[in-house]
């Protein structure tokens, strides 16, 4: 690992699991008993094919697309308790909304993009490249801001303590990565394809791999954590978070796109992914419209 | 209106706890420096437990009123006022911010500090805001306050301590239920 890496932000949270030879020997290597009283992957997929029957009906009936994730969206068990019952109120955006915390290359190293040389080794699994572009609702780029990834391992285990699930820690894969979009918004980050994870929303629930994003816009109303999918995975039909937002087309924007052209040979597959923000609410400065924020921005 | 259709959000998880945070994260300036506050709160659910695994980002002008567009949050100097801070909260859903009291952004508003709560099981960010308790006339001039009643209005006011810090919870669902925002209109 370069000695210019910030080794403290890996080890920022107490929760951090001790990835030492010790903690990787400690690690649970039993697989937990199948909870007999846990809710079927059968009942969870009927609840789940209701609720997208009748957007469907309601589409059709003229209702609205539905681009953002149901805030209630009973099949993800943890969000019957963790969401608003009230509707959100409608605000106009006052000035400390319409801008956003600014960061820059003091704020993150060039190295911290690529999650494969954060070790003495080269971890296990499929070596990628994601990248892509992050845009404002109106397709403008967003220059010189914060991307932020973290992700499970190849055999989808999160370095994390309360991560129960008995696949291998590695060594040589921590799984968060940072960077600053450049002036045409782009992003790259070279890692490992993660891993489908099982988690215990119901029996035999498991997540389609993925990796988690967080992105900042150039205001803080358009701030935004999501995940990213990759193409074709089996377990979309079957994930209450994906399944969450109950949009088709708009959960196909999730997903990344495999390019050929981009894969490099004997290296790394290619993924393109854009994410684009919502819609700007403030005239910018010509700096923005150049695309010249960063560093030198006042 | 957008042009493009905005990227859907999802849940952050509960395995933030190795990325988000980051070294003086919630230390908008050094504790026990001139003018810094405690502002603290815990996050409950609907059924009124603290949430453990909720993660909150402030953003705030300075005591001046003043947006800052200085960079080096993720790696603070020490000296620079950002304006952004992050908290994930402990195992009894308590966050803490070390920061300064906002000024007005313009003359005559009521100041306050912009947050976006995430957490396990909440599907997508929410924003809201907190509100400086102090200047009544301000806040009930300010237009989003005046659109509340006044139970609702006051999840978004901040108590001010006896040591000169701010008291703020957010209640996910339920009673005093808090007053998430939304920027977009119609599109959610």
């Amino acid at each position: 690992m370069p000695e210019e890496i910030n080794l403290e932000i890996y080890n920022a949270d107490p929760l951090t699991e001790d990835v030492s030879d010790e903690a990787m020997e400690a690690a649970p290597k039993t697989y937990a008993p199948l909870d007999a009283a846990a809710e079927s992957q059968a009942d969870l997929s009927a609840e789940m094919k209701a609720l997208g029957d009748a957007y469907a009906q309601a589409l059709r009936n003229g209702a609205p697309a539905e681009i953002q994730p149901r805030l209630d969206y009973a099949p993800y068990r943890s969000s019957v308790l963790r969401h608003p019952t009230k509707d959100l109120h409608h605000a106009d955006p006052e000035t400390i909304e319409l801008y956003s915390p600014a960061f820059g290359h003091m704020d993150v190293h060039a190295l911290e993009a690529d999650l494969t040389i954060q070790h003495n080794g080269e971890p296990l699994g499929e070596r990628i490249v994601v990248s892509g572009r992050v845009l404002d609702g109106d397709g403008r780029p967003v220059a010189g801001q914060l991307v932020e990834i973290w992700q499970a391992n190849s055999a989808g285990r999160y370095i994390h303590k309360r991560d129960q699930h008995p696949a291998p820690l590695d060594p040589n894969f921590t799984g968060v990565g940072r960077c600053i979009t450049g002036a045409d918004g782009s992003y790259s980050f070279t890692t490992i394809k993660p891993g489908a994870y099982p988690w215990k929303n119901h029996l035999n629930a498991w997540r389609p791999a993925h990796i988690h994003f967080s992105l900042f816009g150039q205001e803080f109303t358009q701030r935004i954590v999501t995940q990213m999918y990759f193409p074709g995975d089996q377990l979309f039909p079957l994930d209450p978070i994906y399944q969450s937002i109950v949009d088709q087309d708009a959960r196909d924007l999730l997903v990344a796109t495999y390019n050929h052209e981009q894969t490099q040979p004997e290296w790394a597959l290619a993924y393109n992914w854009d994410i684009v923000l919502t819609g700007s609410k403030r005239t910018w400065t010509e700096n923005e419209a150049l695309g010249a924020e960063g560093d030198d921005h006042e | 209106m957008s042009k493009l259709t905005p990227t859907p959000g999802q849940t952050v998880g509960p395995f933030y706890g190795f990325a988000l945070p980051f070294t003086k994260d919630r230390e908008l300036l050094a504790p026990g420096s001139p003018g810094s506050i405690r502002l603290q709160g815990t996050v409950y659910d609907g059924a009124g437990h603290p949430i453990p695994d909720a993660i909150l980002e402030i953003w705030q002008a300075d005591t001046e009123g003043k947006v800052p567009h200085h960079t080096g949050s993720l790696v603070r100097d020490g000296y620079t006022f950002t304006g952004f801070g992050r908290s994930a909260v402990g195992n009894t859903g308590v966050f803490t911010f070390t920061t300064v009291n906002p000024g007005p952004t313009e003359e005559g508003a009521a100041p306050f500090i912009s947050v976006a709560v995430f957490a396990r099981g909440l599907m997508n960010r929410l924003f809201t805001r907190i509100y400086l308790p102090e200047n009544e006339e301000a806040l009930a001039a300010d237009p989003l306050l005046s659109s509340l009643d006044p139970e609702r209005r006051k999840t978004m006011i901040a108590r001010r301590d006896a040591d000169g810090g701010l008291t703020w919870d957010v209640r996910l669902q339920g009673e005093g239920e808090t007053v998430f925002l939304d920027f977009e209109g119609s599109s959610q």
